[in-house]
């Protein structure tokens, strides 16, 4: 019934926020009023794995400027966002794990003065053994970076679905092959940094953060400070990106909270590009091995599949990186058998964490990039091996994820047809190529990291007598659109003006509590709250317009802003007169909830982990690549990018072109060149020279097709659109540089060397063959 | 410790800054970032990397795109510079402002400014550029949201409004 009243949802929108980004006047935590502040700075440890001896901070505070020093003696407490896995200090103890982290800090008049101070300090290790592959960890003598996890794994899955060897005794063809993925960042481009304001009049304190989730930046600064709560207030200014690494709280945050509160002031605490890449939680480096059955006909019959990311040193979303890898083996196509080996190991690198795509997208590379090779094998047409294994909406998959609307059929004929594939394919001359692959992603996770018993999201509505209806949302636009969104989606629902909602978000002394942007989760979740919300409003407001009307509030009915009685020809009243009834009828402004909460039902399957992965929605995503590839130079040009996304119904179709075309880009990216890189445990990678993400120079033209399959429980019939098509970007350019050139690469970035290693490996092998014929 | 640098070293520099003729007492080797930034408060100048490698502090001197982060404060004496700030007349967006708000060439807003007044450089000199020559001319600004199609039409679309 939504669907069919359409004034604002469904219309191109730009920002409600993007007048600011324009005119300069957007204010980012680097932003704020700062020139009283005093400027913090970090000591980060410069060996990778150490028992720390001393700390010696004597010289440094006496330096005058100094107002504050930490070390680790100043937060016995650990912190991390599984309530399961909090292993990680905000300032070193005892041991060191990696190199680059903090060890003490300061604050001081200035940055210069800060500088200086921490070069006064005088560490002493112990030096331990240094382990920076997984290889190296997991061997059988290596020491255990935490002592609560022997031999160096953090978590290791095991997960079986219905009948591996029969699936793979049923296939026509079983191919293994392993893959390899290179650690990548988010690079956002906004540093990280904070800004703390301590009050030890009222031993009160508030951060204004660089964060995607002020709630648990909240819970943690209580828990590492042990302050009460209430004694505590988060606020997120603009935000310049996030992409992942922003959810969970990081180590600055809370190191700029304990400088304030030891300085008894406030206190600016910017990191530099280099610490922002050091503060990390990027995508593992992953090793997959994959196993697929196939009948002749293109048919899935089995996949099994082993992974071992290197994590990193502490946990951070480890855990649930590991078994997002397994369960999103699933939910794309129909799978008969699964056989799933996760293994998460700590090393003595910069923890990693979520990434956009969180744990889909290094196993969706492998299992595209597999499908591709043995349709070639068969001498199938990769789309027909991808409808050769289409679901059927609604159904379950083995791991007990519910796929309630399931768009990607059309989502492959939408491409097939604008890229020409039919045609064009094969027929593009000589290095050129056409590839193509599919992947998916959740709308939020249907079980929350805190099981509080509150909703998944609540949302506020304020009417007050100017009219104006302003929205509460804890939730953070980190540029995404979500306030933009929401927005849209009250004045929808309100029948009203999208310039009259206001939206005041993530200040934790005003809006209710919101878990945060990440997995997707907010359209979805908060998006329903705010229909819920709105609903309550309208519901105050037709009882007023009712009584002002004398008709039954039944019979009311109201567009544009205007407020009349069904089937009477009247003037109807304006909102203005019914805000005023309503408050007179209320006793004053009116403030109203909506809540959502996903049904247990969603919440995953019985098994150990299957929390993870499940949600109400799946975004479906497929896409064709056209490459050209220099077989002299070995660099890979992208020509073209044809995707198309089922993002259930699109709330704001320009936002939604511009998040996928983002997420189109940042798969280019890991696919051809993004990796970090440790020398003897020391970060090479920390610049954008050495970090290469696309410039606008190589950036292909990226069409948008969006698919609507309008999901029964989405807002609007909306799912996500942000991060679903990242995956697919990777396989498709590896499938179309086979195509271009017949190569097949299993390593990603695919960089100009590996393209030309590829090249020679084949004429190696071409020789050797020619060789052994002319022999015999 | 705290910065204390010789008077010698603080010198007043004249520049004409969004228009208006400012004085301004700075030490010797200011970056122009921080003056912008620091002394007059004009923040919508960012800074997305350590030096020289994003193009988010990209301004005006002269009318030409330069790197405020590279810049020394004391070498834009005499010269004309202009910020995301100066671009609005009267209260009214440039064009290339409303073509990035209106076509959602910005997402997160942080590469924002810089691409804009890179943008602006290349509208003066080439006032009808193709795709090839805005790629070329923003290839030093980063940008990590947009996957930068919007940005491009975003331009053209400037482009085609008259200034
Ligand atoms: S701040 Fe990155 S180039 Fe100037
Ligand atoms: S809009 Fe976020 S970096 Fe460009």
């Amino acid at each position: 019934m939504l669907q069919n009243r359409r004034a604002v949802v469904g219309q191109p929108t730009p920002l409600i926020d993007g007048i600011e980004k324009v005119t300069g006047t957007a204010k980012y935590t680097a932003d704020l009023p700062i020139a009283d502040a005093l400027i913090g700075r970090i000591l980060r440890s410069p060996v990778s794995h150490a028992r720390i001896l001393r700390i010696d901070t004597a010289a440094a505070r006496a330096l005058p400027g100094v107002r504050a020093v930490v070390t680790g003696e100043d937060c016995a407490q650990t912190y991390g966002v599984l309530p399961i896995a909090m292993n990680e200090y905000p300032l070193a103890r005892e041991r060191v794990r990696y190199r680059g982290e903090p060890l003490a800090a300061v604050a001081a008049v200035d940055a210069e003065t800060a500088a200086a101070a921490l070069a006064l300090i005088r560490c002493e290790f112990e030096i331990l053994p240094a382990y920076e592959t997984a290889a190296a960890a997991l061997a059988p003598d290596a020491i255990p970076l935490h002592p609560d996890k022997p031999g160096n794994i953090e978590r290791a899955v095991h997960h079986r679905f219905g009948d591996v060897d029969a699936g793979f005794a049923q296939a026509d063809l079983v191919r293994e092959h392993v893959y390899r993925c290179a650690e990548v960042a988010h690079a956002q481009m906004e540093r990280n940094a904070a800004l703390v304001e301590y009050d030890p009049a009222r031993d009160s304190l508030t951060i204004w953060s660089t964060t995607q989730v002020p709630y648990y930046v909240h819970l943690m600064l209580a828990r590492c400070l042990e302050m009460e709560a209430s004694r505590i207030r988060v606020v997120k200014p603009f935000v310049g990106g996030g992409f992942g690494a922003r959810v969970e709280t990081l180590n600055f945050e809370i190191i700029a909270a304990l400088l304030a509160r030891a300085a008894g002031g406030k206190v600016f605490l910017p990191l530099s590009r280099e610490e922002s890449f050091l503060t990390h939680r990027g995508r593992p480096e992953t090793e997959i091995r994959l196993k697929l059955g196939m009948t002749r006909a293109g048919r899935l019959t089995a996949c099994a599949c082993e992974v071992v990311q290197r994590g990193g040193a502490y946990a951070g979303y480890g855990i649930v990186t590991i078994l997002y890898a397994g369960a999103l083996l699933q939910g794309l196509y129909q799978l008969p058998a699964v056989a799933y080996d996760g293994l998460r190991v700590y090393t003595n690198t910069p923890p990693c964490g979520a990434m956009r795509g969180h744990g889909s997208v290094d196993v969706r590379f492998a299992f595209e990039a597999l499908l591709d090779r043995m349709a070639r094998e068969l001498g199938l047409d990769p789309f027909a091996v991808r409808r050769a294994n289409l679901l059927t909406a609604p159904c379950e998959t083995l791991n007990g994820l519910r796929v309630e609307s399931y768009g990607l059929g059309e989502c492959l004929d939408r491409v097939e047809e604008a890229s020409g594939w039919r045609q064009r394919r094969g027929r593009l001359g000589h290095g050129r190529g056409l590839g193509m692959a599919c992947s998916h992603y959740v709308s939020g996770a249907a079980k929350p990291i805190h099981w509080t018993g509150e909703p998944h999201a609540v949302v506020h509505l304020r009417l007050d007598f100017d009219g104006g209806v302003t929205l509460l949302t804890g939730a953070a636009d980190i540029g995404q659109g979500s306030s933009t969104v929401m927005a849209e989606i009250a004045a929808e629902m309100l029948g009203i003006r999208l310039d009259r909602v206001r939206v005041v978000a993530a200040d934790s002394a005003l809006t209710p509590k919101d878990n945060g942007s990440y997995s997707s989760r907010v359209t979805f979740m908060v998006g329903n709250a705010t229909i819920d919300a709105a609903r309550a409003l309208l519901a105050r407001l037709t009882a007023a317009a009712a009584e002002r009307l004398g008709v039954p509030e039944t019979a009311v009915q109201c567009e544009n802003e205007t407020f009349f009685a069904a089937g009477n020809d009247g003037p109807g009243l304006a909102f203005a007169e019914v805000v005023r009834a309503a408050l007179a009828r209320e006793g004053g402004a009116i403030t109203v909830k909506g809540t959502f909460t996903c049904p247990v039902a969603f919440q995953g399957g019985k098994h150990k982990g299957g929390a993870v992965g499940a949600t109400m929605g799946f975004s479906y995503a497929a896409q064709v690549v056209e490459v050209a590839v220099d077989d002299e130079t070995g660099l890979v040009t992208v020509e073209n990018v044809w995707v198309a996304q089922d993002c259930g119904f699109a709330i704001n179709p320009l936002a939604v072109e511009g998040q996928i075309q983002g997420a189109v880009l940042m798969g280019m990216g890991q696919a051809l060149g993004e990796e970090t890189r440790y020398e003897k445990g020391l970060a090479v990678h920390t610049s954008f020279l050495d970090y290469r993400v696309p410039t606008i120079g190589e950036s292909p033209p990226i069409s948008v097709h969006i698919v609507e399959s309008v999901d029964p429980n989405g807002p609007f019939g909306a799912k996500e659109a942000s991060e679903g098509a990242l995956a697919s970007f990777p396989p498709a350019l590896v499938n179309a540089i086979a195509d271009a050139l017949g190569l097949e690469i299993d390593t990603l970035p695919v960089t100009p060397d590996r393209v030309l290693d590829a090249l020679a490996r084949r004429r190696r092998a071409q020789r050797l063959a020619q060789a052994l014929e002319e022999a015999l | 410790m705290q910065r204390d640098p010789p008077s010698s070293q603080v010198k007043i520099r004249r520049f004409r800054l969004n228009g208006r003729m400012r004085d301004v007492l700075v030490a010797d080797s200011t970056l122009l970032v921080e003056t912008l930034r620091e002394t007059f408060g004009l923040t919508g100048t960012k800074q997305g990397c350590d030096g020289g490698e994003c193009g988010a502090c990209t301004v005006l001197i002269d009318g030409k795109p330069r790197l405020a982060c590279l810049t020394r404060t004391e070498e834009c004496e005499g010269r004309d510079v202009e910020t995301i700030e100066g671009l609005a007349k009267n209260g009214r967006m440039s064009r290339l402002q409303r073509a990035f708000h209106e076509r959602l060439g910005t997402q997160c807003g942080y590469c924002t400014p810089g691409m804009i007044m890179a943008a602006e450089g290349l509208l003066r000199r080439n006032p009808m550029p193709d795709a090839a020559a805005i790629r070329a001319a923003l290839a030093g600004n980063l940008c990590r949201c947009t996957g930068y199609v919007k940005i491009i039409e975003a331009v053209e679309e400037a482009a085609r409004q008259a200034p």
